[in-house]
């Protein structure tokens, strides 16, 4: 049933920027202060305080439009969003309206179907607001230390057309926005969050079915999850015959559905206009030439790079850029062994599982894991014993060639000792050793495995399986 | 009553520097026409006694001591109540910000301090500044000095009047849409509305962003420059401020008018003007002719649009720059509110009076999803059109003459009840703030009554200078005397 539906997906993300100060004053930006420890009059909104534009704030937007295949406004302005709620302490937002920095970009995007462009309708530049504390015995209370924290908030277009587009695009977002020094993106800081702009429709069909909106997801695995719930939901209320009601829900982790908030009837009329405080923002030929210059190599020039330099696939070098101190890893890796597939095979296979979390750091130094590659590339170690050490060496400085020295870890590929240990093998086993005779030639990587066993790991994996498949025959 | 207070800021200054008095005695005699007369009259909201009377002695000491001091220090202001005091209350003479004491001083508030000025106290207004007459004073209305029974203007009638009955040396107001000309006009003082830019407004409470200026209200036309000299200039922390050097307003006060091509637009002069206004301003302007000036007659064929295009963009801005007084932070909170809704809802109509409410509510409709573009769009479109008729205008002159309000003050009561009528006198000093321009209101000519009627002056964007230069011309050669209404001093009522 799921099959004859096509899911349609926009996103907005919230990505903050990282300036040492706020968009409209000097108060640090620093996450995890005391509340209200970092505000002054204008960030707290007071009768006659005026907002200053922190010009760094439009030169990280530009870089990011810039990274992001963006046309740049020379001319753009910020317009005021006016609503109430307790944490927005002029009862506005600053925000851009109809004139943002950044318009028409585009991010291309790898997923195992296949390359793709996602179409980046605009980047403009916000102050987040504050936050509310709600406390057991004194009630609800306002921290204002994020009251002007600066954001570019990025729109796409309906482009993406499943989760693993998503979290392809999102990684690649943000990989490109930690590239370019705009932003750290640490989700569990809330510094890179996104609200999904959902919609179904039977294939074939040109026009979009109702959307809704799911607002503030800030973790990989709850986009995720709220794009597959939601992609059920409405697609059995369409399938009953119930219409989509337009509007806007929030995701709830702890049951990993999504929850009505507002729908459109009660939507706020934000009376945009625009902000009679600040002047517009002029962007110059040279101030776009200096910033353009000053953005390093990104994820697909490097991934072009590895893939004609080091011989690693596409989708494996997508993967490596996707966070840049894995990049970088691989890099240095590069420039101390000739392994270099190995080497991609390993952060893969071993060093993205530690990764899990997007904001855990790379337990590994290049050298260790050049050094890994080389005793796999020379068949000095097997597989087993690197993923071994690796467990081993995360997180210390340990050497993983004394490792493998002190601790007698070389691969063993001596034929004679292995002969002697698959002789041993098949006396002992005669069923898979018969199971493979009578043509179940997968009934071999069990011999294989009591082989490896009786070399406590270290045999020659290859070889034993040579010498099994000479017996056999 | 002392004949220190009835003295202009350069002659405190000179008698200051003379050592025949002191600062001292010129403060206790400011204090003690507030006591006097304030119970009448109404001009102030808070007096600080205290403090004023502790930093005169300060100063005196220091001019004791030797210390060469600029020439407005020691001497006594009154402040707005929109203008913020560090850790002394600004109110906006509204219920919602009663008490509030912000923890900062504007930016003027610093410059005046640094220059040793002495802050007697803040001055009433209309609420948030919305208002022509200071009726819609949360604490009470203020009375014209000239006649108690004839509102003193506004929004910063407080500010007009304080000058007027001598209850301070000189003042600041704030002027959106002619808050400053008009209640001085309506008192027979001098108010200045600077060249968009000039003055910071930081720590000026917002009514509307884009047209909001702070400027003086003197004596004389010699005062009002020297207190636009201490706190004109750029401030980084306020973007709309201009970068500029700005010169000494005083240079050039005495050079006359020889020369200089002054417009009268008819439109100014149209029905609905009196005839003793429109007497008063061609007097001014045969009275410039002799002095050597040309006359020219222009036309402004867009005032008409100007004021319903100020009315919508300035209820606009101050619909949003209202919002944040929402009962959360500071300011006044309704008790028993069961929601945040309620909060809100309670807390503003409570603490808002009916003419704010007004404005938030037009403004509110005017940005609405569907009108922005009939409206507020509309609006800004009129402003580049009004300010593109200026300049064509002072292609032909140096300087353009026209009354400042239709009629002269009128009794206290008489309008408030007609919102729309009253919005109609403010119809010749609008268009000055739409298109960013300098003015200087000063007193012209008196009606049989007595009252006062004022001229208004306009010039180019900072040419200011040459506003005081004509202003000066006019007054030194054209000197009126304004009695103040006897009635207001009262001998058993006091702050």
């Amino acid at each position: 049933m799921t099959g004859e539906y096509e899911v349609v997906i926009g996103l907005e993300i919230h990505c903050e920027l990282k300036t040492k100060t706020k968009i409209f004053c000097s108060c640090p930006t620093d996450f995890g202060a005391e509340p209200n420890t970092q505000c002054c009059p204008v960030c707290m909104g007071l009768p006659g305080a005026l907002p200053v534009l922190n010009r760094l704030i439009v030169e990280y937007a530009v870089k990011a439009g810039l990274a992001t295949n963006c046309t740049i406004a020379s001319r753009s302005k910020q317009d005021r969003k006016n609503y109430f709620y307790p944490d927005l302490p002029k009862a506005y937002q600053i925000s851009q309206y109809d004139l943002p920095l950044c318009e028409h970009g585009y991010l291309n995007i790898e997923t195992g179907s296949g390359a793709k462009r996602i179409g980046i309708t605009r980047i403009h530049i916000e102050e987040d607001a504050g936050k509310l504390v709600h406390d057991d015995r004194l009630g609800t209370l306002v921290d204002m230390n994020r009251c002007g924290v600066p954001l570019i908030e990025i729109v796409t277009e309906p482009d993406l057309r499943s989760a693993e587009e998503v979290r392809a695009f999102l990684q690649k977002l943000r990989a490109i926005l930690i590239y370019t020094g705009v932003s750290d993106c640490k989700m569990n800081k809330g510094e890179f969050r996104c609200d999904v702009n959902l919609s179904v429709r039977k294939k074939g069909e040109s026009t979009l079915g109702v959307r809704t909106e799911i607002k503030n997801l800030n973790s990989f695995s709850f986009i995720i999850s709220a794009i597959e719930y939601e992609s059920k939901r409405q697609i059995d209320m369409l399938e009953s015959g119930d219409p989509v009601i337009q509007e806007t829900r929030r995701f709830d982790p702890a049951t990993g559905k999504t929850y009505s908030m507002r729908t459109k009837e009660n939507a706020d009329d934000y009376r945009y206009f625009p902000d009679p405080d600040l002047a517009p923002i002029e962007v110059t030929g040279d101030m776009l030439r200096d910033w353009r210059a000053s953005i390093p190599k990104l994820p697909d020039e490097r991934k072009a790079e590895y893939v004609s330099q080091y011989g690693i696939t596409a989708y494996d070098a997508e993967m490596i850029v996707s966070r840049i101190e894995v990049a970088d890893l691989f890099e240095r890796c590069a420039a101390l062994t000739t392994h270099t597939k190995i080497v991609a095979n390993l952060i893969i296979t071993e060093v993205f599982r530690l990764l899990e979390n997007d904001d855990a750091e790379v337990p590994f130094s290049p050298e260790q894991i050049a050094s890994l590659a080389e005793m796999l590339g020379t068949g000095r170690i097997n597989t087993g014993t690197a993923k071994q050490v690796l467990k081993e060496i995360a997180g210390t400085e340990l050497d993983p060639e004394t490792i493998v020295k002190e601790r007698g870890l070389e691969q063993v590929s001596d034929i004679a000792l292995l002969e002697k240990v698959v002789q041993e093998v098949l006396e002992e086993n005669p069923k898979p050793a018969n199971d493979y005779r009578s043509g179940k030639t997968a009934a071999i990587q069990a011999l294989i495995g009591k082989a490896m066993a009786k070399t406590n790991g270290r045999g020659n994996a290859v070889i034993i399986g040579q010498l099994l498949k000479k017996q056999l025959s | 009553m002392s004949e220190i207070t009835t003295l202009a800021i350069t002659e405190l200054a000179e008698l200051l520097r003379a050592k025949e008095l002191s600062s001292a005695e010129i403060t206790k005699a400011y204090l003690d026409e507030i006591k006097a007369k304030d119970g009448i009259i109404g001009a102030y909201i808070s007096v600080f006694e205290e403090a004023a009377l502790l930093k005169a002695e300060e100063i005196d000491k220091m001019r004791a001591s030797g210390v060469d001091m600029p020439v407005l220090s020691g001497i006594p202001a009154g402040i707005k109540d929109n203008i913020c005091t560090k850790g002394m209350k600004t109110t906006c003479a509204s219920k919602m910000l009663d008490g509030f004491a912000p923890p900062y001083d504007a930016t003027v508030i610093e410059k005046l301090k640094q220059l040793d000025a002495i802050v007697l106290g803040k001055l009433n207004m209309d609420e948030f500044a919305m208002g022509s007459t200071s009726e819609n004073s949360y604490y009470r209305p203020v009375r014209n000095p000239r006649c108690v029974d004839s509102v003193p203007g506004g929004s910063s009638g407080g500010s007009a009047a304080a000058v007027a009955a001598n209850e301070a040396a000189y003042a600041l107001g704030s002027d959106t849409g002619g808050s400053i000309r008009q209640p001085a006009a309506f008192c027979g003082v001098v108010g200045m509305k600077p060249t968009y830019g000039t003055v910071s407004r930081y720590g000026l409470v917002a009514f509307a962003s884009s047209l909001d200026q702070i400027g003086p209200i003197t004596k004389n036309v010699r005062d009002n420059a020297l207190v636009l000299n201490a706190i004109a200039g750029h401030d980084p922390r306020d973007t709309t401020s201009v970068n500029r050097h700005f010169g000494d307003f005083t240079s050039g006060l005495e050079e006359g008018v020889r020369g200089l091509k002054i417009a009268l637009p008819r439109e100014f002069f149209a029905d609905g003007v009196s005839s003793e206004v429109k007497a008063g301003i061609l007097a001014a302007a045969s009275a410039f002719e002799e002095l050597g000036a040309g006359i020219i007659e222009v036309s402004l064929s867009t005032l008409e649009y100007a004021l319903p295009a100020y009315y919508v963009i300035s209820s606009a801005e101050a619909s949003s720059n209202l919002a944040r007084f929402d009962g959360i932070r500071y300011g006044h909170r309704a008790v028993n509110s069961d929601s945040i809704e309620e909060l809100y809802i309670n807390s503003r109509s409570e603490g808002f009076g009916s003419e704010v409410k007004r404005r938030i509510m037009l403004g509110t409709f005017a940005l609405s999803a569907g009108y922005y573009d009939a409206y507020y769009k509309k609006a800004l479109q009129v402003r580049t059109l009004v300010a593109g008729e200026f300049n064509a205008i002072f292609e032909k002159c140096d300087l353009i003459l026209s009354p400042v309000a239709p009629t002269p003050a009128y009794k206290i009561g008489e309008k408030v009840s007609d919102p729309l009528e009253m919005y109609m006198g403010d119809a010749f000093t609008v268009p000055v703030n739409i298109a960013g321009l300098p003015a200087l209101s000063l007193p012209c000519a008196k009606t049989t009554e007595g009252l006062p009627i004022g001229m208004q002056l306009i010039a180019k964007p900072f040419d200011e200078a040459l506003l005081y230069r004509a202003g000066y011309a006019f007054e030194q050669t054209h000197p009126i005397r304004f009695d103040i209404d006897r009635r207001c001093v009262s001998h058993d009522r006091g702050i």
